[in-house]
């Protein structure tokens, strides 16, 4: 087992190792509705691990039960823990989480359509004190999206799919986060931006030094950048391990990567398989 | 043949015959617009940052008012104060009043009411209303008050101005009003485009969850704008009770700024300006020059009809914000 996997794996809460860890929570909606039953992993400082899986896994919902976003839709962690950097988040405020150092890039991009890409970068920069360095770090921040800097006077809703990411991205940025919680980075944008994206964040991870944590339904890119991976399923997670094993795996391959070991089998064929294949005994 | 006469040409061949009558009714009309304008503004603050039509804006107006003159009673009756700065005392202790105001506003009834319908909200505006009136009544009295204008180093008298062969007459006050707003929306202008809270206040304005993903606090935001709507109400309530008097009254004119809304467009700052100006110096042209062949009195219900005429062909008012969708 590599240092990295042992680190995710063998830490408890709140050791040097582990930026984040989820323990067994489990997420209601509106008092009924049950999500998440009982998912737990860690993320490493200085990680990227992927969280994946289909539609209505439970992916966003883990998120924003991370960065107590759910309050505003209706949703309560019933049970479980989730510590970041060693505390509670479940008594922080969205607010109090930012000036910690974990932020979320919400799906679907959620840029602020009529502040120009600028504004919105700055708006990143809310909950910062040391006001006289935010100017450098806009600059920084076009450094990673030199994309951004012809269109910063633009507003952003015109800006295109993947300006609006990118400046989802530069605006989580500039609140200087030590975890970047990144939902759907892939949704809706053509392969070569998806790539693009990704490549932005390998190089945020390896020069900045910020951890992230990525919900994916694409799993083939997400498994490509990321060194662990957790699968989701019916909001609990039946699958773990080092990104390349699971890449290697033929369930997963079968299932996220759709490449049958058998060549392509027809679709009522993995229908009909998937419905036999038990994840938990 | 006459009656079109009437409508189309004979109110022009009047302006013209007398333009001098035509320059103080205009004057007249920019003068009520200013003021419209300022209620109007107070409603789109809130509007924007909450998505909450405030029905409880004009009762502000009204509290604000009764508070500055209460104050003002309280503080003179001490002792031998200077009037002056027992008036600028009182206009200090009324923002003050204004800041818990909103501060309660925000603890009380839009934090447990989070995520609730809009409709909510509005309907939870209605009962801040009758609140207001109520506290208002029990601690002021219902009986209309004084304002402190003088006090408060706001010109009395009125200018003369000769032309045409003939003379506008300026009130002091309306001047005063005119300048004390435009300073107010001037630099409201600035504190929304160049500040961080500004910037805040439009993200929020544009997405509370987003807002709330980057570390914006919804409550900070809630307090800022009620109690930013809550000046311009303080302003609005001595400007107008300058002309008449402070009473519950004048609560009405919540409604008066509606059709200079439904004009201006609930989100635009430029447009309550815009649209209440329009509306001022529309409703005294009307009066003057078409009312007569109704008989007068449509003053009272031209700006509905224009804001009717609005709603037909551009709901989302002149300055309304531009829906930006990406298809």
């Amino acid at each position: 087992m590599s240092a990295l996997a042992e680190a995710a794996h063998g830490a408890a809460a709140g050791t040097a190792e582990t930026a984040l860890a989820v323990n067994n929570i489990e997420v209601v909606y509106d008092h009924v509705i049950l999500v998440l039953k009982g998912v737990s992993f860690q993320v490493p400082n200085g990680g990227v691990v992927a969280l994946l899986g289909a539609n209505g896994a439970g992916k966003t919902t883990t998120l924003k039960a991370i960065s107590n976003l759910l309050h505003a839709e209706r949703g309560l962690v019933t049970k479980g823990s989730i510590v970041f950097d060693g505390v509670e988040v479940q008594g922080l405020s969205p607010n109090e989480l930012v000036r910690r150092g974990l932020i979320q890039v919400m799906e679907g991009r959620h840029c602020f359509a009529h502040l120009t890409v600028e504004e919105n970068l700055l708006t990143g920069a809310y909950t910062r004190k040391d006001r006289g360095k935010i100017a450098p770090d806009l600059e920084r921040v076009y450094d990673y999206f030199p994309r951004l800097r012809e269109r910063r006077r633009s507003l952003a809703g015109y800006t295109s799919g993947g300006e609006q990411q990118m400046t989802a991205i530069g605006r989580a940025l500039m609140s200087r986060p030590r975890m970047i919680l990144l939902d759907e980075p892939s949704m809706g944008l053509a392969p070569q931006l998806v790539e693009e994206i990704f490549e932005i964040v390998a190089r945020l991870n390896r020069e900045a030094g910020v951890s992230f944590l990525i919900a994916e339904q694409n799993t083939n890119m997400a498994l490509r950048y990321a060194q662990y991976g957790y699968i989701l399923e019916n909001g609990r997670i039946v699958m773990d391990g080092e990104a390349e094993k699971l890449r290697e795996n033929a369930d997963v391959k079968e299932f996220y990567l759709g490449l049958g070991a058998s060549g392509r089998t027809s679709f009522r064929d993995v229908k009909h398989y998937r419905r036999r294949k038990r994840w938990l005994a | 043949m006459d009656l079109l006469y009437k409508i189309f040409l004979d109110p022009f061949v009047q302006m013209g015959a007398a333009p001098d009558l035509l320059l103080q009714t205009l004057w007249e009309g920019l003068v009520g617009g200013v003021l419209y304008a300022l209620i109007a503004l107070g409603f789109v603050l809130i509007f924007k940052a909450s998505g909450v039509f405030n029905f409880a804006q004009g009762i502000m107006v009204v509290f604000a008012g009764l508070t500055l003159v209460g104050l003002f009673g309280v503080i003179s009756g001490l002792g031998n104060v200077n009037e002056h700065v027992a008036a600028f005392a009182a206009l200090g202790l009324t923002v003050g009043v204004m800041f818990v105001l909103a501060v309660g506003i925000e603890r009380l009834v839009l934090r447990p009411l989070v995520n609730q319908p809009d409709i909510i909200l509005f309907m939870a505006t209605f009962g801040l209303t009758y609140v207001l009136i109520g506290v208002g009544e029990l601690i002021f009295g219902g009986e209309p008050k004084v304002m402190i204008t003088g006090e408060l180093f706001l010109p009395r008298g009125s200018t003369d101005w000769e032309v045409f062969g003939g003379f506008v007459s300026f009130q002091h006050i309306d001047l005063a009003a005119a300048i004390i707003a435009s300073l107010m929306v001037a630099g409201l202008a600035v504190f929304f485009s160049k500040t961080r809270i500004g910037r805040a206040l439009r993200a929020v304005a544009d997405s509370h969850k987003a807002a709330l993903s980057v570390g914006i606090s919804l409550e900070q935001i809630w307090v800022i704008v009620w109690f930013a709507s809550g000046l311009v109400a303080l302003v609005t309530g001595i400007m107008w009770a300058a002309r008449s008097d402070v009473s519950f009254a004048l609560q009405i004119i919540a409604l008066r700024a509606l059709p200079v809304l439904i004009l201006g467009g609930f989100t635009s700052i430029p447009g309550a300006i815009v649209g209440g100006l329009i509306i001022g110096v529309g409703e005294k042209l009307g009066e003057f020059y078409w009312g007569p062949l109704l008989g007068g009195g449509i003053e009272s219900w031209l700006a509905y009809f224009i804001a009717l005429v609005f709603l037909l062909f551009r709901p989302q008012g002149l300055f309304g914000e531009k829906i930006i969708e990406r298809v």
